[in-house]
């Protein structure tokens, strides 16, 4: 029987899915020996002709990275979907928008006027910007367009299931892969990691008191971190309560608190409201003026509660200036 | 300012205060302004930032959330967890281009019902001052993930 064919696709993406790939380290070759690679565009040299030229459904499952902000990316996602039988979005960014999604905040030409002009190291004098089409004496050249705003894998093309994490870690992709090739997944649409909140999988969880109140909330720099205690009993804004579990907690086991990548648990709908909803309610205060100075160490909640997951919110970007 | 504006307006009133406060004005034939859509929850603490933000993506201009005064919730302590919540809810709400006064947090009692009546009243027209929200968010979705 043939080996399941795979393809790895990387959209608006920093890399670091990819490198999670080979961070299975000796378990990679578990993973090629059980199946056959037919398109990575960081790692093995097939075009994307190669992938036109395949029947449609030929590939078994496309492990899709990044968010979408060019139509280049939209292009390739809808390529890919058609030659596919499983789509995976792979990641935060393909998930929620990830770290890219943070760019809804603002808007396109700010972006623009700020990358090709305003900033402090561009030198551009002609005020040149890119273009779509461009003649060159060459020929003409193409690039692809900026949308307007980030999305989502799944507000581009239809998702089979979601991998989470910023980036996932070598034991859900692995458990991922082992999932499908057995093809023991569970119903579509499923996020393939744990069902319940960080906390449970953290050490530190036996020293979370039963009423969690702070007095104030402290940001890392601000706090020697004691690594023995819960830390947002300590007032360290750590996000694990409102998180989906499946990372094993790495991020505290370093002394780092969660910033909530693996995105939201199962009946919640909009990550950052829950986030900002627990961190609110929390705060040991029922005087105004209290409440307010411990908000100042919040100075940016969309950032901290949306850091991974603006175009996935029930708000999905900034208003459109009128 | 487009006078012809009629702002949506869609009002978390608490079943023990605010919403018995609506029910007085009902009953003692107050006039006042139609425009909130009133869902009636059991606590002000129930509200769920989601249901703001939900509020928001789908057509509201404006938000009112409606609660027993300090140290009169129904639940004890329900009304501070409004409170809070909301105060970290409008610090927010201006990153994504909303202006925070379009979220509006009243302590009304259930005996309120003329501050009822002149809390809609007000809020409409603060609503209608703004202009409408348009956040335009594709498509318009069911609470449920």
């Amino acid at each position: 029987m043939a080996k399941p064919k795979v393809a790895f696709y990387w959209c608006a993406s920093c890399g670091g899915c990819e490198e999670a790939v080979v961070d299975l380290a000796e378990d990679v070759l578990k993973v090629v020996e059980a199946v056959d690679i037919v398109f990575w565009p960081v790692a093995l040299d097939f075009k994307r002709s190669d992938v036109e030229a395949m029947a449609d459904g030929e590939i078994d499952v496309a492990f899709i990275n990044g968010a979408i902000r060019l139509s280049e990316q939209e292009s390739m996602a809808k390529l890919l979907r058609r030659k596919s039988k499983l789509v995976i979005a792979y990641g935060a960014c393909a998930f929620e928008g990830g770290i890219p999604g943070l760019a809804n905040l603002t808007d396109r030409e700010a972006i623009l006027e700020f990358a090709y002009h305003l900033s402090p190291s561009t030198t551009n004098g002609t005020g040149v910007r890119p273009q779509t089409h461009f003649n060159a004496p060459e020929g003409e050249l193409e690039l692809p367009e900026f949308y307007e705003a980030v999305k989502t894998l799944d507000q581009v093309i239809d998702v089979d299931y979601y991998v989470p994490g910023c980036p996932p870690t070598p034991k859900i992709t692995l458990q991922a892969i082992e999932a499908i090739l057995s093809g023991k997944l569970p119903e579509k649409g499923a996020v393939l990691a744990g069902d319940r909140a960080l906390c449970y999988e953290c050490d530190l969880n036996s020293t979370k008191p039963e009423k969690l109140l702070v007095t104030e909330l402290k940001r890392p720099h601000q706090v020697l971190i004691d690594r023995e205690k819960c830390l947002l009993a300590q007032g360290i804004l750590c996000l694990g309560p409102v998180t989906r579990g499946g990372c094993e907690a790495q991020c505290v086991k370093g002394g780092m608190a969660c910033t909530g990548c693996f995105g939201p648990l199962e009946r919640v709908r909009d990550y950052g409201g829950k986030a900002l909803s627990a961190i609110a309610s929390i705060v040991d205060s029922t005087d105004e003026k209290v409440i307010a100075k411990v908000f100042e160490s919040v100075p940016d909640p969309a950032g901290t509660f949306y850091r991974y997951g603006v175009p996935a919110s029930l708000l999905t970007r900034k208003r459109k200036a009128a | 300012m487009n006078t012809n504006f009629n702002p949506t307006i869609v009002g978390f009133f608490c079943n023990w205060c605010t919403y018995l406060a609506a029910d007085l004005a009902g009953t003692s034939r107050m006039k006042y302004a139609p425009n909130v859509r009133v869902v009636r929850t059991m606590c002000s603490g129930r509200v769920d930032p989601q249901m703001v933000l939900w509020a928001f993506r789908n057509g509201a201009d404006g938000v009112l959330i409606g609660g027993c005064h300090p140290g009169d919730c129904h639940y004890q302590e329900g009304n501070y967890k409004a409170l809070r919540r909301t105060r970290l809810l409008r610090k927010m709400l201006p990153q994504f281009g909303i202006e925070p006064e379009r979220l509006r947090l009243e302590w009304i009692s259930a005996s309120e019902g003329e501050r009822l009546r002149d809390v809609v009243n007000e809020f409409t027209e603060q609503i209608r001052r703004l202009g409408p929200l348009r956040m335009e968010v594709a498509p318009k979705v069911a609470m449920a993930a």
